[in-house]
């Protein structure tokens, strides 16, 4: 029988590097790409800095193909990611929420540009280094469910992808640690097996995601006033893009104790700030929604979900107020709900589905 | 050329290169040629000993052979470590040398990167440059380039071919524009020396680059020719190596190889150039009869004798040079990055295609060894390669539906 071809993402880590060598040691044909959605700095910055910012990866992602004998390529899709990914991510700033860009690059990037590509030139699947694994139910339906490793588990930003999306999916990671991945990665002697894990947003190497959205935008930051939970001015902030609920740094308010950031208005301007009560709720609204385990949801559910990728995940209730909109009632208070975050949905291990938080 | 090669990491049934223009394979007599320089006569052509002389007199032959190929005096050619230092040398030391006179420059906006990006270096620092547009061949246009010169104007810098849809420009036309007005004339001579009767004197050239790699020669070794007379600062200082004008330790063997290589290329001009426009207008005529909705990218006939560039509707060029790799045919599009992935080729954007026909191009670059049959095979697989695409293609489905 003909082998199956997998087209390998390979982000020139350490998981993605042992994806590609699960996958070639359990018989499939691997072919391993990187994607290229970079942004070229001007020439001579360029060549300051030796090399644009996604080279190293390449690098590295192309000698561990050498290493595993597989072909190599880099896919261009800077025009998608310019769209899907950084674009929403400013327009969402600009508008007072905290996108999640990487849901974003999962869903219309990876999955959509990279996964089209792949098949056309002839791959199966495509398969990723994540932290997740995805099982047929037996109700018919493709669902991820949380990796081995619950503290390493991806599954949160991957909540969007369709069914025909998983149905071409591999995730051989999944089923192991961390340190099982590391420890196959130093039995091969492959040279990423120490390389740290990154942290933050590709596209923002210095977190300064204020500074990214001037520079990119043809709008200025407009300061504005910060106001307590009365409505009374009590200083002046930088501008909206600076702030995320629950903030409690960079605020420059002395009030004596410690204060957060509570809303973002941005039609008048304004950031709310209040005492740390005030940062908590029990309840919202979410829109956008994608179900996974389930085709849609009737009625009531008791589910955990997960308002933010590093969240423990909490009890609730969920049930749909419109066609597109659901409603999620925690049994706890939930610190920073943040409106432009997923809420992610598990009934158990499995996701159910999620949503954008309104 | 077909062979089974096994690339350790997939056996393809057949192996048909088709990237001429990116390189070409270093031909077995300029090995041959190469090789004593780099094991028997090893000297340094500036030590004192005997032995030494053996390295100065090979590089005083492949000077002198290369400068007959240009119509131009020995010392009239300067080595370099490839084209791209020769148009770097050539733009920055003209600014540097003639920027008291003024500071202008007019190019192309089709020229090779090395060009560009230099020139963009060059504005960076004060010059003003001026990049002539292009009609759809890819020619300039004389009167354009007459309005745009100055009384600042120091030099007039356009390639002889360009190495992307092959468009020959009329070098001697605008070398007699420079000379009528005092300009120095450059021209970026990579694609065309040994490829193209060039005549120094009769294009009234200044400065000429060229590069060994693109005809059968070694990688890594280049030339600038500055014609007697033209005032020149040097790129890389050091010894007086070059008649003191470009320093290091001359790259012997490749030097010799650069030589024999222009000497191959001019004993088999005739001949070779008349069967690869055969075969390169076979090629052409073949993809555009049985691929419907192709596009020719350049002028049919005043173009490199090689080089085919087309532009399939509907389909993306990454996907198809992948999958023509995945049937052991190299060809190209655009221009690789660092990375190794592809944009849209700043050529082809200038002649006026959409960025959706520029992304669907691709580039064929024959050697004297295609042959027939490999053409044959190619237009089969790109035929078979389109309709997948195509199949897959949302916009190609609306399209025909209409």
């Amino acid at each position: 029988m003909e082998k199956k071809k997998v087209v390998v993402g390979m982000s020139g880590g350490v998981d993605s590097s042992v994806a590609a060598y699960l996958l070639k040691k359990a018989g499939y044909d691997v072919i391993g790409v990187t994607m290229q959605i970079w942004q070229d700095e001007d020439e001579i910055t360029q060549q300051e800095h030796g090399g644009c910012c996604g080279l190293s990866a390449v690098d590295d992602a192309r000698a561990v193909a050498q290493q595993l004998e597989i072909p190599y390529y880099v896919m261009n899709f800077k025009n998608e990611f310019q769209d899907k990914v950084i674009n929403y991510f400013i327009k969402e700033y600009l508008e007072g929420r905290t996108p999640n860009p990487c849901i974003a690059c999962n869903r219309y990037v990876k999955w959509e540009s990279l996964l089209e590509r792949s098949l056309d030139i002839g791959a199966d699947f495509i398969a990723t280094g994540h932290y997740a694994r995805i099982e047929k139910l037996s109700n018919g339906r493709y669902a991820l469910r949380k990796s081995a490793t619950d503290a390493k588990d991806q599954t949160y930003a991957l909540y969007n992808l369709t069914q025909d999306q998983l149905s071409r999916t591999l995730m051989p990671v999944g089923e192991y640690t961390k340190d099982e991945i590391r420890k196959v990665a130093d039995e091969i002697n492959l040279r990423v097996a120490h390389k740290p894990d990154s942290q933050e947003i590709c596209f923002v190497p210095d977190n300064d995601y204020a500074k990214f959205i001037e520079e990119n935008t043809s709008k200025k930051m407009v300061p504005g006033n910060f106001v307590n939970t009365k409505g009374e001015i009590i200083g002046r902030h930088q501008g909206i893009t600076h702030y995320t609920v629950g903030q409690r740094k960079g605020l420059n308010l002395a009030m004596g104790h410690p204060v957060f950031v509570v809303e973002i208005r941005p039609e008048t301007n304004e950031v709310v700030i209040g005492e740390n009560e005030d940062v908590f709720a029990s309840q919202l609204y979410a829109n956008n929604l994608n179900f996974m385990a389930i085709e849609n949801l009737e009625g009531e559910k008791e589910v955990t979900a997960k308002i933010r990728y590093n969240h423990a995940g909490s009890k609730c209730t969920i049930q749909k107020v419109g066609e597109d909109k659901i409603y999620c009632k925690f049994q706890e208070l939930q610190r920073a709900i943040t409106p432009g975050q997923a809420v992610v949905f598990y009934d158990g291990d499995y996701v159910l589905g999620g949503g954008t938080i309104l | 050329m077909t062979g089974v090669v096994d690339e350790g990491m997939r056996t393809v049934k057949k192996f048909i290169y088709l990237d001429n223009a990116a390189t070409t394979k270093t031909a077995p007599e300029v090995i041959d040629a190469m090789l004593p320089y780099m094991s028997e006569n090893f000297g340094n052509p500036s030590s004192v000993y005997t032995f030494a002389s053996l390295s100065k007199q090979a590089i005083g032959e492949a000077r002198n052979r290369i400068a007959q190929v240009l119509g131009a005096q020995e010392n009239e050619i300067y080595f370099t470590a490839g084209g791209s230092e020769a148009d770097n040398w050539a733009l920055q030391a003209t600014a540097e040398t003639y920027g008291g006179k003024g500071n202008h420059i007019i190019t192309t906006k089709i020229e090779h990167h090395a060009v560009l990006h230099t020139c963009e270096y060059l504005e960076s620092k004060g010059f003003d440059v001026t990049y002539l547009g292009v009609n759809q061949n890819g020619l300039i246009d004389f009167e354009e380039l007459e309005s745009a010169i100055r009384p600042t104007t120091i030099l007039i810098s356009v390639m002889t071919a360009n190495n992307e849809i092959g468009t020959i420009e009329p070098i001697r036309e605008i070398g007699k524009i420079a000379h009528k007005h005092n300009i120095l004339f450059h021209t970026d001579a990579v694609q065309a020396f040994g490829q193209l009767p060039i005549s120094v004197d009769d294009c009234h050239i200044d400065l000429l680059s060229a590069s060994g790699h693109k005809i059968n020669g070694p990688k890594g070794v280049g030339f600038l020719y500055i014609r007697n007379g033209v005032k020149m600062h040097s790129l890389i200082y050091g010894g007086g190596q070059e008649r003191k004008r470009r320093a290091g330790t001359e790259n012997v063997p490749g030097i010799v190889g650069f030589g024999k290589a222009a000497e191959r290329a001019m004993d088999t001009i005739g001949n070779r150039i008349q069967g690869e426009i055969k075969l390169r207008d076979y090629l052409m005529e073949k993809i555009l009869a049985e691929i419907p909705y192709t596009k020719l990218n350049g002028d049919k006939t005043n173009r490199l004798p090689n080089n085919v560039n087309v532009s399939f509707g509907f389909v993306e060029g990454e996907s198809l040079l992948i999958m023509l790799d995945m049937e052991g045919i190299c060809a190209s599009s655009g221009s690789a990055c660092a990375s190794g992935s592809l944009d849209p080729s700043h050529v082809l954007l200038a002649v006026g295609l959409s960025e959706e026909m520029a992304r669907g191009s691709l580039r064929l670059t024959l050697s004297e060894e295609t042959t027939k049959d490999d053409i044959d095979y190619v237009v089969e697989t790109l035929k078979k390669i389109v309709e997948r695409l195509r199949s897959r293609s949302q916009s190609y489905q609306n399209f025909i539906k209409q």
